[in-house]
């Protein structure tokens, strides 16, 4: 699993990996926290390129995290959404709380000029 | 013979196992003439179900057994989860979107399952555990209702 975190102008970016169950949510949760915690991030975008699956316990790690910038009035953002997480995005109604851009850069880019979600 | 098929697996209540589930039914589904999305579907319903034996059936104690049957009977599929841990005690409170009994648990996972599959029962026991019955046939349109 082992995300591959780094902090881009105020937003925490993680390219996740492989499957997002039960089995590696606490991992996730605190490879989160620990980015959050040490770089005091404002925005959070996953990339999820690499991602297969996810259920209920691997969103739950998500938006846990949101929750906590989302007080500071950070955003969430996704790219790379493919079918199968899509789906559980939707049903979530996660993309509506959230934005989609097309790469990573893009995102950065205008998470970075703090406008609205 | 009042079924065409079916499978029947036992296994311990730990997380790695959840996985294994989910592939295991999925190739036993890929019998039936589904879609990749509806494949997915299964997988998602499977997992929900799983987690919920081994972390609200069973708190997370890795000992003891979640056991799934499923059937293929005249072209649907069945899937029952079982645990036999604590039960649910309301169920109509459970089935509510966003109601969950664990910090930081979405309680959605029965939402989703509804959404995936054509139709869930649930029996339950308290103190004697927990069966989690789902159908689902291909083409069917659950995979298109998104409500509920
Ligand atoms: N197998 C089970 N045994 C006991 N309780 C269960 C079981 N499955 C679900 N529940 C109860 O139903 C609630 C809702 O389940 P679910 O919709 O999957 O949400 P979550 O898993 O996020 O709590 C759980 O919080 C739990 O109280
Ligand atoms: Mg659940």
């Amino acid at each position: 699993m082992t995300p591959e975190i780094d902090v881009l102008d105020s937003t925490l970016v993680a390219r996740l990996q492989g499957e997002l169950d039960m089995q590696v949510t606490d991992a996730l949760r605190s490879a989160l926290d620990q980015a959050l915690n040490a770089s005091g991030a404002k925005n959070m975008l996953f990339d999820l390129r690499l991602v297969s699956f996810i259920d209920s316990s691997g969103l739950g790690v998500i938006l846990g995290r949101y929750r906590r910038i989302a007080d500071k009035g950070g955003r969430l953002a996704f790219v790379n959404v493919e079918p199968p997480v899509r789906r559980v995005l939707e049903l979530s109604g996660v993309l509506r709380i959230s934005t989609e851009f097309q790469d990573e850069q893009q995102a950065i880019a205008d998470l970075a000029q703090g406008g609205l979600a | 013979m009042e079924f065409d098929n079916f499978l029947r697996i036992e296994f311990f209540s730990r997380p790695e196992n959840v996985g294994l589930a989910r592939v295991t039914l999925a190739a036993f589904a890929a019998q039936l003439d589904y879609t990749i999305t509806e494949i997915d579907d299964l997988k998602g319903a499977v997992s929900e179900a799983v987690s919920n034996a081994i972390i609200h059936g069973y708190g997370n104690d890795p000992d003891h057994v979640v056991k799934i049957v499923a059937y293929l009977r005249e072209g649907e599929l069945e899937i029952v989860v079982e645990d036999r841990g604590y039960g649910i005690p309301n169920i109509d409170e459970a089935l509510r979107p966003g109601v969950s009994t664990v910090p930081e648990r979405l309680g959605l996972g029965f939402s989703f399952i509804k959404s995936f599959v054509d139709r869930l029962e649930i029996i339950s026991d308290p103190g004697k555990g927990t069966r989690v019955i789902m159908f689902k046939r291909p083409g069917s349109q659950s995979s298109d209702a998104r409500t509920n």
